[in-house]
C-alpha cells in the first residue's frame, strides 16, 4: 500500500478559503480554470473566478433515469459528484473545426491555423474522470496516430482532484477500480475534511508543478489524524455505494454476444444517445462539410456522435447495426468487453451517468448482472 | 499421336464418381458414350425426354430458356467437369432447359434408360448415385439462389 | 509529459492534383492522382486504402488500385454511388483533391512466396486487389500457381477487362471470369464466382487465398475454399465498414475489438472467421 500512503505522506492541510488562493493562483500561472458550477439545476463545468462561484451547500439526488440538485448540509464545497458534463468536452470538444480550405482557380489549400491550445485547470476532478481521462489518452494516441489538438490541450491541462466523501446515487466506480480516491493523475488533489469542530482540506500534491502551485498557498503539514480523516471521508463514500459491477465482466459479454437479454433491453432503450454523450470516454465522432455562400471556402467540423443512431454504421446499400438490440449491444461490449482488446483497459468508469441520464433508467451494472445471472450465478 | 484417354479411366479419375466400387464403375463406363457439339448445336431441349446425362470434358454448355421477342436467357453455363442434366432421375423424365454448346464441346453423356433401370433394382446403387446427384442439384441451388440476390447489383440508396 | 506541437494532425488532408478521370463502367471510374505540393513519393502497400476529400462536399475512404511500383501516380478505383463519389466523377484533371492515407492493413503478397495464390473477387471487388496482382506479376517465379477468379454482375459490368484479356493470355496465370447475367453476345461463363473455386488450378494445401467482394460472396467463396481444403489462416478478406477518420479516432467501422480501418481492411478469416457468424455486429 506504499503507493496509496506516499503522497498522503507529503499532505498539507488548508482552509476552506484559501480554496480561493488556489484558484487565483492557477489564474495568475496562466491557467483557464474550469470547475463545477450550479447551471440549469444541474452541476456543470465552467469557467471559475473565484471559490464563490463553486456550488456550495449543494448535493445530488441520482437515480435510472433521474437527477435532482438539492440544498444540503450549509457550507460543504463538494458534496454533489458528477453531473451531465464531463471534462472531455474541454479536451476532445463536442464541436471541432479540422481544417478550412479555400479555392484557387481549380484547386484548393489548406489554410493554416496556428491558435495556441487553451491552458486549462481543471479543478474539481474526481477520480472516475482522471480515470476517464486515461482512457481517452489511448484513444487519442493509439501507437500509430495522435491527436495533436487533444494532447496539445491535456499536456497542458493542470488537474486539481477531489477525492469523493460521498456516493452518487450511481456511483459504482469502487467496483471498476477506478475510485473514490484518485490514485494518481492528478497535479493536486483535495479532500474535503468535515468534522464538527473543523472544515478543511486535506491537499496532495502528485507533480512537480503541483507542489510548485502548492508553494504558493498557506498551508500546513498535515498530520496522521488528518490522514486518517481524510481517508475515512473517502471510505464512507465506498460503503454509501449502492451499485456494482459484476466481476470479470469482459469475457462474459463477449461469450454472450447471442443473449435474449439483448432482445430486453431494446424494448426500454430509446437508442436517444444520451448515454454516449454523458460517457466520459466515448470517442465516437463524425465530421460535417460547410461552405460558405461562394463556395469559395470550405471547412471540415469534427463532432460527436454516437454508436445509438442508425446512420452510424451505414455502408453503401444500408446500416449494419439496423437493430436497436445490435446498437445497445454495441455500445456496452465495447465499453465493457472489446475496450480491452482494444486498449487494454476497460471503457467504463464506474462514473454511473449513464444510468442517471438515460430517460428510461437502463442500468448498466443491472444489464451486466441479468447476463451474468443467466449463467448460472449468483 | 495423341494419347486417347479411355472413357473408362476418365470416369475412374472424376471426382464426381469418386468412391464407388470397380463393378458400378464398370457398369457405368458401360452406359458412356464420347458427344461433340459445335457452338451454337443443341445438347438437349426443353420438354424433350430426359435420357442421358452428360459430363462436360472440355467446352461449355449453356442452360437456357426461351422467351418470346427476346434471346434465350441464360441461367448458367457448365463448364470442363462438371457433371450436367439431372432430368432423367425426375418424373416425368423430360428436361427442364435448352442446353447449348456455345463453343465446341465434348461431352460424355451416359445412357439414362439404361442406368435408371440398375438404380431402381439396386437400392445400394440408387443410393450411391443419388448421393452423387442430391450434391449436384444442391450446388445448383444454392448458387441459383445466389445469382439471384444480385450480389454487385446497385443496392439501395 | 512531452512537447507535441510539431505533430502533423493526421486529420487534415494533403493536397492531391487531378491528372486523370477515366470511366471504367457505367458506374464506375478511375482516377488519377499526383501530389500537389511537389512531386514526392507516396508508398502503399497492396490492399490499403485512402481517405478522398472533395472540396466541401466530403472524404470517403477509397482503396488504391494502382501499382505499387509507380510511387508517383496514386490510382483509385470507384463506384459512384453517394455524394463524395459523384461529385468526385465531376471533377475534371487540374483540380485539387484531399488526401489522407495510405491507412490499413496490406494484403499477405510477401508471405505468400512459394504458395500457389488464388485470387477471389467479385464487382469492384478487384479494384483493390489489383495492386497485389501487379506485384505477383513483377516478381512471378516467386509463386506457383496464380488463378485469378472474377464474378460480375454482367459482361457489361466486368471491371479492368482489357486488363483481365491480357492476363489472361499469359502463360503463367489462370484468369477465368463468370457473370451473374448474360447479356449480348457473351460466350463465357455463366454462374456465381464461388463455382470457379472448385475446379481452380491451385493446390488448396499449398494456397494463399485472397478474398474481396460483397460481404455473402465473401462468406461463400470462403465456405468454397474450405471445402477445397484451404485452411482459414490462409484466406484473407478485405471488409468494408463506415469510416470517417481511417486512423481508430472516429469508431465508426469497429467490429467487436478491431477497428476495420486499423486492424483491417484485410484480415486472415482465423481472425475474424467468429465474428462473421454473428449478426449486426
Amino acid at each position: 500500500m506504499t503507493a496509496k500512503q506516499s503522497p498522503l505522506q507529503k499532505a498539507s492541510i488548508i482552509d476552506v478559503q484559501t480554496l480561493d488562493d488556489l484558484i487565483s493562483t492557477l489564474a495568475h500561472a496562466g491557467y483557464q480554470v474550469i470547475g463545477p458550477r450550479k447551471q440549469d439545476d444541474a452541476i456543470v463545468y465552467d469557467t471559475l473566478r473565484s471559490a464563490g462561484d463553486l456550488p456550495v451547500g449543494y448535493a445530488d439526488e441520482q437515480d435510472g433515469g433521474k437527477y435532482r440538485l438539492v440544498k444540503a448540509r450549509d457550507g460543504i464545497y463538494f458534496d454533489y459528484v458528477v453531473g451531465p458534463q464531463s471534462w472531455k468536452r474541454f479536451l476532445f470538444p463536442p464541436h471541432q473545426k479540422i481544417c478550412q480550405m479555400r479555392k484557387q482557380g481549380k484547386a484548393f489549400r489548406i489554410v493554416e491555423e496556428t491558435a495556441e491550445p487553451p491552458c486549462y485547470a481543471f479543478f474539481g476532478v474526481r477520480a472516475c474522470e482522471i480515470a476517464a481521462m486515461k482512457v481517452q489518452d489511448k484513444v487519442f494516441d493509439n501507437g500509430t496516430f495522435a491527436d495533436p489538438g487533444y494532447l496539445g490541450k491535456r499536456n497542458a491541462a493542470f488537474i486539481v482532484a477531489v477525492n469523493c466523501g460521498r456516493a452518487g446515487g450511481t456511483c459504482f466506480c469502487a467496483s471498476m477500480n477506478t475510485g473514490p480516491r484518485a490514485q494518481g493523475g492528478f497535479d493536486l488533489a483535495l479532500t474535503e475534511i468535515v468534522e464538527k469542530k473543523r472544515h478543511v482540506f486535506l491537499i496532495e500534491a502528485g507533480s512537480v508543478r503541483g507542489s510548485e502551485i502548492l508553494a504558493k498557498i498557506p498551508r500546513r503539514a498535515a498530520t496522521g489524524e488528518d490522514t486518517a480523516a481524510a481517508l475515512a471521508a473517502t471510505d464512507r463514500a465506498v460503503k454509501g455505494m449502492g451499485r456494482k459491477m459484476v466481476e470479470d465482466v469482459g469475457p462474459l459479454l463477449k461469450r454472450n454476444l447471442e443473449h435474449a437479454r439483448w432482445g430486453e433491453v431494446a424494448k426500454r432503450c430509446l437508442t436517444c444517445a444520451n448515454c454516449t454523450m454523458v460517457c466520459p470516454t466515448c470517442f465516437c465522432s463524425t465530421v460535417e462539410d460547410v461552405t460558405d455562400l461562394s463556395g469559395s471556402n470550405a471547412e471540415r467540423w469534427r463532432r460527436w456522435d454516437s454508436c445509438f443512431t442508425m446512420d452510424f454504421s451505414y455502408i453503401h446499400g444500408g446500416a449494419v447495426r439496423r437493430e436497436t438490440s445490435s446498437r445497445y449491444r454495441q455500445w456496452m461490449t465495447h465499453k465493457l468487453s472489446s475496450w480491452f482488446e482494444q486498449f487494454g483497459t476497460s471503457g467504463c468508469v464506474g462514473c454511473g451517468r449513464c444510468i442517471t441520464w438515460c430517460p428510461v433508467g437502463i442500468d448498466i451494472t443491472e444489464e451486466a448482472r441479468a447476463i451474468w445471472e443467466s449463467e448460472g450465478r449468483r | 499421336m495423341v494419347q486417347e484417354i479411355g472413357l473408362d479411366q476418365l470416369i475412374r479419375e472424376h471426382p464426381f464418381f469418386e468412391g464407388l466400387d470397380d463393378a458400378t464403375l464398370e457398369l457405368i463406363a458401360g452406359c458412356a458414350a464420347n458427344e461433340r457439339f459445335d457452338a451454337g448445336q443443341y445438347v438437349f431441349r426443353e420438354g424433350q425426354p430426359a435420357d442421358k446425362f452428360y459430363m462436360v470434358r472440355h467446352g461449355s454448355v449453356a442452360l437456357e430458356v426461351r422467351a418470346p421477342g427476346r434471346d434465350s436467357i441464360v441461367l448458367q453455363t457448365c463448364d470442363d467437369g462438371d457433371v450436367m442434366g439431372w432430368s432423367w432421375l425426375v418424373p416425368p423424365f423430360r428436361w427442364k432447359w435448352d442446353a447449348r454448346a456455345t463453343r465446341l464441346s465434348r461431352l460424355v453423356s451416359f445412357d439414362a434408360i439404361c442406368l435408371r433401370g440398375k438404380l431402381d433394382a439396386d437400392p445400394a446403387l440408387g443410393y450411391a448415385m443419388y448421393k452423387r446427384f442430391v450434391r449436384v442439384i444442391a450446388e445448383r441451388l444454392a448458387n441459383a439462389r445466389l445469382q439471384m440476390l444480385d450480389l454487385y447489383g446497385a443496392g439501395k440508396e | 509529459m512531452k512537447e507535441m506541437t510539431a505533430l502533423k494532425d493526421p486529420m487534415v488532408p494533403a493536397p492531391f492534383r487531378i491528372e486523370r478521370v477515366r470511366k471504367e463502367l457505367s458506374d464506375t471510374f478511375t482516377i488519377d492522382l499526383v501530389s500537389a505540393e511537389r512531386r514526392r513519393a507516396f508508398s502503399f502497400l497492396p490492399g490499403q486504402f485512402n481517405m478522398l476529400y472533395v472540396f466541401g462536399v466530403g472524404e470517403i475512404p477509397i482503396s488504391i488500385s494502382g501499382d505499387p511500383a509507380d510511387p508517383e501516380t496514386i490510382v483509385h478505383t470507384t463506384r459512384a454511388v453517394g455524394s463524395v463519389t459523384n461529385a468526385m466523377w465531376k471533377l475534371g484533371a487540374g483540380q485539387t483533391i484531399g488526401v489522407r492515407g495510405p491507412f490499413g492493413t496490406s494484403w499477405p503478397v510477401e508471405k505468400a512466396e512459394g504458395l500457389d495464390v488464388v485470387i477471389v473477387t467479385g464487382g469492384i471487388g478487384l479494384a483493390p486487389l489489383r495492386p497485389a496482382i501487379y506485384q505477383i506479376m513483377s516478381n512471378r517465379a516467386a509463386y506457383g500457381n496464380v488463378c485469378i477468379l472474377y464474378g460480375a454482375r454482367t459482361p457489361e459490368d466486368i471491371l479492368f477487362r482489357k486488363e483481365l484479356e491480357k492476363w489472361r493470355g499469359q502463360f503463367d496465370l489462370q484468369v477465368d471470369v463468370t457473370v451473374d447475367y448474360a447479356t449480348g453476345r457473351w460466350a463465357g461463363r455463366v454462374g456465381v464466382v464461388t463455382k470457379l473455386i472448385g475446379r481452380g488450378g491451385f493446390d488448396p494445401h499449398q494456397t494463399v487465398a485472397l478474398v474481396c467482394g460483397p460481404e455473402i460472396m465473401m462468406r461463400f467463396a470462403v465456405e468454397a475454399l474450405a471445402e477445397r481444403g484451404v485452411p482459414n489462416e490462409r484466406i484473407y478478406v478485405s471488409l468494408e465498414r463506415n469510416m470517417k477518420c481511417g486512423i481508430g479516432f472516429c469508431g465508426h467501422c469497429q467490429l467487436g475489438g478491431d477497428f476495420v480501418c486499423k486492424d483491417g481492411p484485410v484480415f486472415g478469416f482465423d481472425k475474424i472467421a467468429h465474428k462473421f457468424a454473428i449478426q449486426e455486429l
